[in-house]
């Protein structure tokens, strides 16, 4: 289980992470979703203590990393950054690893085997095509067989069957019990690999829940409605075949008072419907907001987090391609 | 490529204690060997050290007594082990500069140092098991140096200046070097680990070594000597003499090494403090 309550690092004055509090339980995929620059990778960086935290803790097992005594055998990482020497082999390269653990050698072969790469395992790290190179990862971490597995976006890059690999593989080793972070900034790439999603954006948290739930949600649009006659309003888009909520989430420049207007969320009808419904009915409408979904939220984030200019235009995956 | 599943592997044995020192050396040691740069350095280390001092030797031998040379003749006569080990470790130990900083460095270039810190988070023992690896490897393989250099060295100028390892001092001079060697490693690698990238850390590695020595030979005579005798290269190397220099140095052969290693404790302190502190 990996425990982050609330988490805060700034780089200089540019806040990365912000607040950020939540849970990963075992047994389940749990995706870390969110646009390029959300904080994604700070946060595993800050769980892993490679990077220390202005505030907020961030414990595996009950346990900050730097405490865990073997901590390979407890946590495997995937980091989104490259972390093996191009001069060194493949085999070498988890073999210094495994020292630190006291693993026996043949545990290098195992994972050698396990990601596919023992024959290429006396090969400079550096020949490795990209996903090679992820395989390599994979298999640093395995390597001690931990029950808590961190991966930084594994997907990036790979080929459809590298891709169908990984997914297979977070599956599997889910089911076997263990605790699965996994980052990705694509939503498709979430909804078929993770159960439950965390989704993040400017480092705070937007939204946590099951990952079927954050798809219905950000499939269902809804409508924000302030009137004094609410009871007549609910009744008539009931009638429609819609749904009226009482009351919905305060927004910035709600009216102080009510002034005797109620507020609903309406779901299962556009806001020009349920203007219509109002007009013919002569009912007063103090407001009428169509709210947008999480997938149309989500987007304003991506959008907004590509604020270096040149990918302006350019698609999400497109922009993350170049920055590696 | 072919793949089984994560199922069919067996758990490692978790039992057991923590990892604990060993693991690590075996670890470190596997790093420094498994890439070129260290086998390609420490060859040139060899082949240079060496060279220059076989060719220094032979130069000084063929010309003896030639025009100019009376002086040098004269400090060859004087301190010849200590002319014997300065002929070819003076250029060689620059290849030791270079090997200390990329021992830490190419770890921040690669990225490798992640993996390091994962494997190992207690940041300190990562980098004592390294220094302890370095420093035997260094040992070893410099005492050889000094003592072919030695060997070498006392061979060509047996006709004019016999020297033997009985000699006073003598022996003390060439294990000496070798500590001094050793030591240039670790400092050298202090100050990969403080500035982090290979080429700002080479430079002021060579730098502290080799230009501020000559930068403090320019001060004014009286405090410029006592600068000059505490600087890590004027200090450190007075152990590889088995005479005190012309002039003398404020600091003795043991003194001497004693600052140096002083320099190279304080780096290594400054070193480990900023990999304790600074984000990975």
């Amino acid at each position: 289980m990996i425990e982050v309550r609330d988490l805060t690092k700034r780089y200089g004055d540019k806040v990365a992470v912000d607040h950020l509090s939540f849970t990963v339980e075992p047994g389940r995929v749990t995706g870390f979703l969110g646009p390029n620059g959300a904080g994604k990778s700070t946060t595993m960086r800050l769980i892993l203590g490679l990077d220390y935290p202005q505030s907020g803790t961030a414990t595996i097992n009950g346990q900050a990393y730097h405490d865990l005594a073997r901590p390979l055998a407890t946590v495997g990482a995937l980091l989104e950054a490259k972390s093996v020497h191009p001069g060194r082999s493949a085999r070498n390269h988890l073999l210094f690893l495994a020292q630190t653990q006291r693993l026996p050698r043949t545990r290098v072969d195992e994972v050698l085997d396990l990601v596919g790469l023992r024959e290429v395992a006396g090969q400079r790290a550096g020949s490795f095509s990209l996903g090679m190179g992820q395989r390599l990862g994979i298999a640093a971490a395995l390597l001690g067989n931990p029950q808590v597995l961190l991966l930084d976006e594994p997907v990036n890059g790979l080929d459809p069957e590298g891709v169908l690999w990984i997914r297979n593989l977070i599956k599997q080793l889910a089911s076997e019990g263990r605790t699965i972070l996994v980052s990705s900034h694509l939503m498709n790439e979430m909804a078929v690999t993770a159960d439950y999603l965390i989704v993040i954006g400017r480092g705070k948290l937007i939204t946590e829940s099951s990952t079927a739930d954050v798809i219905a949600r950000s499939t269902d649009q809804s409508v924000r409605v302030r009137t004094p006659d609410a009871a007549r309003l609910t009744q008539l888009i009931t009638e429609a075949g819609g749904k009226a909520a009482p009351g919905g989430p305060a927004r910035q420049g709600d009216p102080p008072g009510d002034n005797g207007a109620e507020l609903l969320t309406v779901t299962g009808l556009h806001a020009a419907q349920v203007g219509e419904i109002a007009a013919h009915a002569s009912i007063v409408l103090h407001e009428l907001t169509p709210v947008a979904s999480l997938e149309e939220a989500f987007m304003e984030l991506t959008s907004g987090s590509l604020e270096f200019g040149q990918h302006g235009t350019a698609s999400v995956s497109a922009a993350e391609g170049s920055t590696r | 490529m072919t793949t089984t599943s994560p199922a069919d592997v067996a758990p490692p044995p978790v039992a057991g204690p923590g990892p604990g020192f060993t693991g690590l050396f075996a670890s470190e040691w596997t790093k420094i060997r498994s890439v070129r740069s260290t086998a390609w350095t420490l060859i040139l280390f060899v082949v240079i050290t060496l060279g220059f001092t076989a060719l220094f030797t032979w130069l000084t031998v063929s010309n003896w007594n030639g025009p100019k040379a009376g002086p040098r003749d004269a400090r060859v006569v004087i301190d010849p082990v200590g002319f014997i080990l300065g002929a070819g470790l003076g250029l060689g130990q620059l290849t030791l500069c270079v090997l200390g900083v990329l021992v830490i460095t190419t770890e921040y270039s690669t990225g490798v140092i992640r993996a390091s810190l994962l494997a190992v988070p207690r940041r300190l023992w990562m980098l004592t098991a390294k220094c302890v690896v370095f420093a035997v490897l260094l040992l070893v393989i410099a005492e050889v140096v000094a003592f072919g250099s030695f060997f070498i060295g006392s061979a060509l100028l047996h006709s004019h200046v016999p020297v033997s390892l009985s000699d006073h001092n003598v022996t003390r001079a060439v294990l000496g070097a070798g500590l001094y060697l050793t030591v240039l490693g670790l400092f050298s690698l202090a100050i990969g680990g403080i500035i982090r990238h290979t080429a700002g850390a080479v430079t002021t590695a060579i730098g502290v070594v080799f230009v501020l020595p000559i930068l403090s030979g320019l001060l004014p005579s009286s405090w410029g000597a006592h600068v000059n005798g505490y600087l890590p290269e004027q200090a450190g190397t007075l152990i590889g003499q088995a005479v005190p220099p012309a002039g003398g140095n404020v600091l003795s052969a043991w003194e001497g090494f004693g600052v140096f290693c002083l320099w190279a404790a304080v780096l290594l302190a400054i070193a480990g403090y900023l990999l304790q502190k600074r984000d990975a």
